[in-house]
């Protein structure tokens, strides 16, 4: 049995609850031994992102020892992984602990996919579903191929989502442009952050999207925000929510975790 | 907010506008996708011209002799130049040896960096941009928006204005055939009145002294071909070793700047032609600073294909004038602090991080890791404002307590539910102006977390 320390982002911990227990379910589903060490606070990035590396250096060093007691470490979120495995050398001075930790922390589809090798999804998701391609996860950790990169087409988010039942997808006029979101981007450019995410949502409802879905709820919760505005919101869900078996609510933001808590 | 988000707001803010110029962009990196996507070795391409590339520069000097030595036995005259000054004075000096009046100049983005236009003016000497799109944009007295189409930001009823007032094209006409009718009439007499031609260079080639130039409209070579005088100006990174490797460049630069599988001109220099005279004059203007950077060292790979532009989704929305600097885009956005940090230090910060620009590059250069790198660097020199510095101490304080960070998301989430709307919605909350806050819900994860395991 798979001993797993769950990683879970500071805003999801704080905002969507669910996701995090959506992903708790999924992995204790396969068979993992779970556990959330609630020392973990956040990974750093905010701050390191904004070029603020020496206040992320101490936040990079709990997490490594936080984490040290587990085999895997799993996070619904390509981004949080994507600052732990790319990013932290960066950060810190290269040592066994540092490798040991980047080597053992996966996104949550690809600890799917690539270590558990789970081929079949069980249940029923008869929407279609628009894939928001969030960046990190697509362009650092390479969870699908990226629309600008030749080569074989593959997506593990998709690979997963498309075992289940009654899941189809809507094809997007352009398959994996940036939300917009970009941590503090998101305010410090507010005029262009809010012009991409109107812009992915538009292309979404174009293309006949019934509910929104992401590896990453900090897109999300983006794109979510822009989509509350609207006269008819579009259903967001996690990609951890779908596969843990949440259906949509039509009426309100999906997302928050009132309904389904 | 200041810098590049300032003028990205007045961009966006004509929206139709800016979504006119995401959409003109967009319509490039597709056709840029369409064509690189046929060739089922790009992947190979990309990675040997990185190579290519880093090689050259780790080598530079002894490329750059080698190329000097053989310039010179075509009886090329070679100059150095250590910044934009002294190439805009070795410039001059040459054309008033040769008693120029008008020069006409095909593009080239170094002669951009180093305000050349305006130095040659100054000494009473007429500078004719010859490509279209820099035509049009030294018409209206601004400089390109784009390095590859310096003109992409003008709508053609724009130009249409323009012309009709510099060119005596009739008024209201923005017909695109018509319109490049009369600019084509109208550069004619300046090539035919030329005195000398400039031009930049896109690959100088050590081994055997030689340099490619490389156009869609053939201006390089009627700018070189009929007056006698012709000075090149080229940076030091824009060396490669040998004409073999040359295919890998032509082959990667079309695709990824237009979507085109070659440059309509592809024109080699060997020397001056017969009576004639030719000159190159070498510019470092910082690139040597930038080679001695490990961290940044790649952007010099750059062959100025305007691909990362294309595909930025910044860039897109915010326009090439928004970054203020030579270079826009993702590659200008670490070429601008380079240059001047303090003058360019929101630049590394107008990007989302997506890394398109880095998936999409042609040799490879790691764009998306480099502005971070910037950011960093900004931040050491102590060029980030207090304004994002401070919330970044607190909250990492916050972050190292875990029991302060639990109690402090639980107030702001008590807050978040009991705030009016009008009170969270106020005019300093950056976010909300256009976005919802996410639904604050009652418990956090960990809250929820303890309950089940009990």
């Amino acid at each position: 049995m798979p001993r797993v320390g769950l990683f879970i982002p500071c805003y999801i911990d704080q905002f969507y609850p669910d996701v995090g227990l959506a992903t708790l379910e999924v992995l204790e589903r396969f068979g993992c031994d779970v556990e959330f060490p609630t020392a973990q606070t956040c990974c750093g990035q905010p701050m390191a992102n904004t070029g603020c590396t020496t206040e992320a250096v101490p936040l990079a060093e709990r997490m490594i020892e936080i984490f040290a007691p587990y085999e895997f470490v799993v996070a619904p979120s390509g981004s949080c992984v994507a600052m732990v495995r790319e990013h932290y050398t960066d950060l810190l001075p290269l040592s066994n602990s540092l490798q040991e930790f980047q080597a053992k922390t996966f996104e949550l589809c690809e600890f799917l996919t690539d270590v558990l090798k789970i081929k079949k999804i069980e249940g029923s998701f008869p929407y279609k579903v628009g894939l928001h391609q969030s960046c990190h996860g697509l362009r650092e950790l390479r969870l699908a191929r990226s629309s600008e990169t030749v080569g074989d087409n593959f997506n593990k988010a998709r690979q997963l989502l498309e075992t289940m039942e009654g899941i189809s997808f809507a094809e997007l006029n352009r398959a994996d442009e940036c939300c917009g979101f970009g941590g503090t981007f998101a305010v410090h450019e507010e005029a262009v952050s809010c012009m991409m995410g109107n812009d992915r949502l538009a292309d979404h409802a174009s293309a006949g999207t019934e509910v929104l879905t992401a590896g990453d709820m900090s897109c999300l919760m983006h794109l979510d925000g822009l989509n509350q505005r609207k006269p008819k919101p579009l259903p967001v869900l996690h990609v951890a929510q779908i596969l843990a078996g949440r259906q949509p609510v039509t009426s309100a933001s999906t997302t928050s975790s009132e309904e389904s808590v | 907010m200041g810098g590049h988000a300032q003028l990205a707001n007045q961009f966006v803010a004509n929206g139709e506008r800016a979504k006119w110029h995401d959409q003109a962009l967009w319509f490039v990196r597709q056709k840029r996708d369409n064509i690189s996507h046929a060739i089922p070795e790009w992947e190979t391409l990309r990675e040997t011209a990185s190579q290519v590339k880093l090689h050259t520069v780790t080598h530079l000097a002894q490329y750059l002799e080698e190329f000097e030595k053989n310039a010179q036995a075509m009886g090329v005259h070679v100059h150095w130049a250590s910044n934009a000054a002294e190439h805009n004075e070795i410039v001059l000096r040459i054309l008033q040896q040769h008693e120029v009046k008008r020069v006409v100049k095909s593009k080239s983005m170094l002669t951009e960096e180093c305000h050349l236009n305006p130095h040659l003016e100054a000494a009473g000497i007429e500078v004719v941009d010859t490509d279209l799109g820099e035509r049009i944009v030294q018409l209206r007295k601004e400089p390109p928006s784009h390095i590859v189409l310096p003109a992409i930001h003008i709508k053609k009823e724009e130009v249409g204005d323009v012309f009709h007032e510099h060119l005596g094209t009739d008024a209201g006409a923005s017909d695109p055939g018509y319109l490049t009718e009369a600019a084509r009439q109208h550069l004619r007499e300046n090539f035919l009145a030329a005195d000398a031609g400039i031009t930049g260079v896109n690959f100088g080639i050590a081994s055997t002294g030689g340099f490619v130039v490389c156009t869609n409209e053939g201006n390089a070579d009627l700018g070189t071909a009929l007056p006698n005088l012709h000075i090149a100006c080229m940076g030091i990174e824009k060396l490669i070793p040998a004409p073999e490797y040359l295919s890998l460049f032509t082959r990667l630069l079309a695709r990824s700047a237009t979507g085109q599988p070659i440059t309509t001109y592809t024109s080699h220099f060997h020397g001056p032609k017969p009576g004639g005279e030719m000159h190159i004059v070498l510019v470092d203007n910082g690139r040597s600073d930038i080679l001695g950077s490990d961290e940044f060292r790649r952007s010099l790979s750059c062959i100025r294909c305007g691909a990362c532009m294309n595909t930025c989704p910044v860039y897109r929305r915010s326009g090439g004038h928004s970054y203020q600097a030579t270079v826009p885009g993702p590659i200008g956005s670490i070429l601008g602090p380079a240059h001047n940090a303090a003058a360019h230090s929101t630049l590394p910060y107008a990007c989302s991080l997506c890394g398109s620009c880095t998936d999409v590059c042609p040799v490879k250069i790691d764009l998306h890791h480099q502005l971070l790198t910037w950011r960093k660097e900004i931040r050491v020199r102590g060029l980030l404002p207090f304004t994002k510095t401070f919330p970044m101490k607190v909250m990492a304080q916050v972050f190292q307590r875990p029991g302060l960070y639990a109690f402090g998301g639980k107030v702001a989430r008590i807050a978040l539910r009991l705030m009016p709307r009008w009170m969270i919605y106020n005019p300093l909350n950056g976010w909300g102006r256009q976005r919802d806050l996410p639904t604050a819900p009652r418990e956090s994860f960990r809250d929820l977390y303890k309950k089940r395991k009990k």
